[in-house]
């Protein structure tokens, strides 16, 4: 077994108090759950994300016929709503989760991680390498993780401070703000480009590719459907028997409503999935780790720190299907390509392992994960900074964990 | 686990494959697709311009949710009805939902149907005419037991069912100008294509001297014996020798001669099982006249390369899995052996679902005995086996 460096970078890491026995037998106890899962999929988790995917699309196609009558309030309103739900449904539950390759399994091409695209400023291949290689093989690993901060942010104390990390506080909300180009232009890993690890006719052809998508979403989104929306409402006004000049000037009002109701959809859209991706793993009850501590780590090990490194916020399935079930982080970074709809099913299990192997299961409510997040995100913007707590143990409530016994030993229905 | 990868901090990692944007970014050699539908060019038009409105999807995805089969993603069809025949085998009778493209009798087409949530492939004979007036499309399947597509299309598949339409494939068919003097021997469910060929030269007044011997268990268990019968009744240049092989026991080649002495001056077209093709090709490349005999065969014959074929040692770089594959062993069975969870789907090289990347290293294709070195292709792990060591992108 490889030997762990003497001392832990987070001192309560639980990886050091854990054998080799036990790290195995953590392995052998994951993989038999993903397994479990992966042998009882079928026709109803198909329906699922198929159900998911009409409901999005129509919703959409609804949104988008409501706002060609941008210029009457209540449409606007009613709109731009549906919208902003639809991309973040298209982008959370739909477009992350088939990217990942969760769907993979139906063999079904136009459900696919090798042909699906997302309504965002970031190429799909240029994601995918970043976020499910890069961040998912090297989850929290400081060098190697490249959304540890994202090459922006100080979110470690032992990062090295610098004078660029006082704007933090702004660039974050800038980030917020403006998240998908910020993703686009993540997966070009600066780092690569400035120790010229990368080719420059790689990157060429990168932002090549996120050339073409940010044209085609921006001719979508900010020319193609306000024209739209100032045709219908020019026609509409000349229908009435407005004038010449007053039927153009609600054509340009219609468009100007349609352009600002796209731009805030796009808006809304970006921060709730910042929102959300911050509190993956920049809660303070997450650990992080050293290239050392993790280099020729044995299965058992990789799962632990898949566990620790991440943090699930609680709530409501609504919730859950909104962040794209990314609320359980924990079981997606445990298990990245399993469908999301089955997250909360295995839960309570994943949380039975902690309880018996002393491990913690992060998890807290939205406004504590993210207040925890934006502190961090406001204190490391000044140099120095110490660790925060982390949590102990997970211990299993007893009610919860006679649930758990309760469902193991139903008897299945008959026939 | 795919997914499961070992992290290797030494690699260097540059980056990924930028994907040409114009070309079809929704088409991918990793999941196995029905063909492109043939469509009117306003169609194409109303694609390209609607794009601008729906990116990064098409507007096919919208038209589909008022009526699935109105998207032009892929060809796809609609059963419109399941005709049992003789010997445990269904016809099974499609609608496809765009114009179908010409097939050659002889042809097979490559047929998907989702099983349980999974889209499952498998190729089937093609036993509709080419030109059918209502522009439907058959294949017969006979029921294999334990099988995964075939029971459910004997069995469970009824009008409605959608299927998903591959691309029609097979050069096993009619050779222009057609034969003078013809033999065909069939055995079991190999006489699917037999019978499209035979309709064919029906249609086209051209059976003037053809010679037909089949094998079967009985009688009554021959796939489309009615019609064959029938045919030998109405066209007596069309002569039918069958062989029911539980009375009359398997149809060896030395019976030739006694079946159809000239069988030497016969252009042959044989489909069966692989003993019997491989003994009647034994027997033609004896007697000099390989070149007259067409086969169909729908498994490969692995392991006939010549020459090396020592195997070798395979690296799956994604999983971290190394396996060793012995002569003639491809490396979807070295790695399965291995551990390695690989995608497949025919085992036969013809569906492409187990593709991967050839980063080095040379590999031989079973069937051919053919040797390619690495250049980065995509390869088909079920028929290609390693040649030393290599390295793939699985």
């Amino acid at each position: 077994m490889p030997k762990l460096p003497a001392t832990p970078y987070d001192p309560a890491n639980p990886l050091y108090s854990l054998n080799d026995e036990q790290l195995e037998a953590i392995g052998k106890e994951f993989d038999a759950l993903h397994d479990e899962v992966f042998d009882e999929l079928g026709d109803e988790d198909a329906r699922y994300i198929r159900n998911m995917i009409r409901f999005q699309r129509r919703l959409v196609a609804a949104s988008r016929g409501v706002l060609l009558f941008s210029r009457f309030k209540p449409a606007w309103a009613l709109g731009t709503a549906g919208l902003s739900l639809a991309k973040i449904l298209e982008n959370m539950e739909i477009g992350h989760n088939v990217m990942h390759g969760q769907w993979d399994w139906m063999n079904d091409p136009n459900i696919h991680s090798s042909t699906w695209d997302w309504d965002t400023a970031s190429p799909a291949a240029a994601w995918k390498h970043s976020h499910n290689y890069v961040h998912h093989t090297f989850t929290n690993v400081i060098g190697k993780d490249k959304d540890v901060g994202y090459e922006i942010f100080r979110v470690d104390p032992r990062q090295p401070w610098n004078p660029a990390y006082l704007l933090q506080p702004f660039t974050n909300i800038l980030l917020m703000v403006a998240f998908e180009w910020g993703v686009a232009l993540h997966d070009l890993d600066f780092e690569k480009i400035r120790s010229g690890e990368k080719s420059q006719k790689q990157v060429w052809q990168e932002l090549k590719a996120i050339g073409v998508k940010a044209r085609r979403q921006i001719l979508k989104d900010y020319i193609a459907y306000p024209g739209l929306s100032g045709a219908a409402a020019a026609g509409v006004a000349f229908a009435r028997g407005a004038d010449q000049n007053a039927a153009i000037a609600a054509g340009r009002d219609g468009a100007k409503a349609t352009l600002v109701a796209d731009a805030i959809a796009n808006v809304v859209r970006n921060v709730w999935s910042n929102v959300i991706i911050f509190c993956g793993h920049f809660p303070d009850q997450t650990f992080m780790f050293t290239e050392d501590e993790v280099a020729n780590e044995s299965r058992g090990a990789w799962y632990v720190r898949q566990l620790i490194g991440a943090a699930n916020i609680s709530g409501r399935p609504l919730f859950h299907i909104l962040s794209g079930n990314l609320s359980f982080q924990v079981e997606h970074h445990l298990f990245p390509d399993m469908p999301s709809s089955r997250y909360q099913q295995i839960a309570p299990r994943v949380k039975e392992i902690c309880d018996r192997y002393g491990l913690p299961y992060n998890t807290g409510r939205l406004g504590k994960q993210w207040g925890t997040v934006q502190r961090t995100l406001l204190r490391l913007a000044l140099p120095g900074g110490g660790p925060r707590r982390k949590p102990g143990a997970y211990v299993m409530p007893p009610e919860e964990r006679a649930e758990l016994d309760e469902q193991a030993g139903l008897v299945p229905a008959f026939p | 686990m795919p997914w499961m990868r070992s992290p290797v901090f030494d690699s260097s990692d540059t980056g990924y494959e930028v994907q040409d944007a114009r070309l079809r970014p929704w088409r991918s050699v990793l999941v196995e697709t029905g063909a492109v539908p043939s469509v009117s060019w306003v169609r194409r038009q109303v694609t390209q311009l609607g794009r601008v409105l729906t990116s990064p999807l098409l507007p096919d995805d919208y038209f589909a949710l008022i009526k699935p089969h109105w998207s032009t993603r892929e060809l796809t069809g609609r059963v419109v009805r399941v005709q049992p025949e003789n010997g445990r085998a269904t016809t099974v009778v499609i609608k496809p939902n765009f114009a179908w493209p010409a097939h050659k009798p002889g042809q097979y087409l490559r047929i998907g149907m989702e099983i349980n949530g999974i889209r499952h492939w498998r190729a089937y004979s093609i036993t509709s005419d080419p030109d059918h007036p209502d522009g439907l499309v058959s294949i017969t399947v006979k029921h294999a037991e334990g099988g995964r597509m075939s029971p459910v299309f004997n069995q469970q598949v009824g009008p409605g069912r959608v299927v998903f339409l591959g691309d029609i494939e097979g050069e096993f068919t009619l050779p222009q100008p057609l034969p003078k003097k013809a033999l065909f021997i069939s055995a079991g469910s190999g006489i699917t294509p037999i019978f499209s060929m035979l309709r064919e030269l029906d249609r086209q007044d051209a059976i003037d001297d053809a010679v037909h011997i089949h094998s079967s268990r009985t009688a009554d268990d021959m796939i489309f014996g009615e019609q064959l019968r029938n045919l030998a009744e109405r066209r007596p240049g069309y002569v039918l020798k069958e062989i029911h092989t539980a009375e009359d026991g398997r149809f060896t080649p030395d019976a030739l001669d006694r079946m159809c002495d000239d069988w030497r001056d016969r252009t042959t077209f044989l489909s069966g099982p692989r003993e019997l093709i491989d003994a009647i090709e034994d027997l033609y490349e004896a007697e000099g006249c390989a070149d007259h005999l067409h086969t169909e065969r729908f498994q490969p014959v692995i392991g006939i390369g010549g020459g090396g074929n020592d195997g070798g040692t395979v690296h799956f770089r994604v999983s971290g899995c190394h396996a060793e594959c012995g002569p003639g062993t491809s490396i979807l069975v070295g790695g399965e052996e291995a551990g390695a969870n690989l995608q497949f789907g025919c085992r036969m090289g013809i569906c492409h679902t187990c593709v991967g990347r050839l980063e080095d290293g040379a590999v031989r294709d079973l069937r051919t005995g053919a040797i390619e070195k690495a250049s980065g292709q995509m390869i088909r792990i079920c028929i290609n086996a390693p040649e030393g060591h290599v390295e793939v992108d699985l």
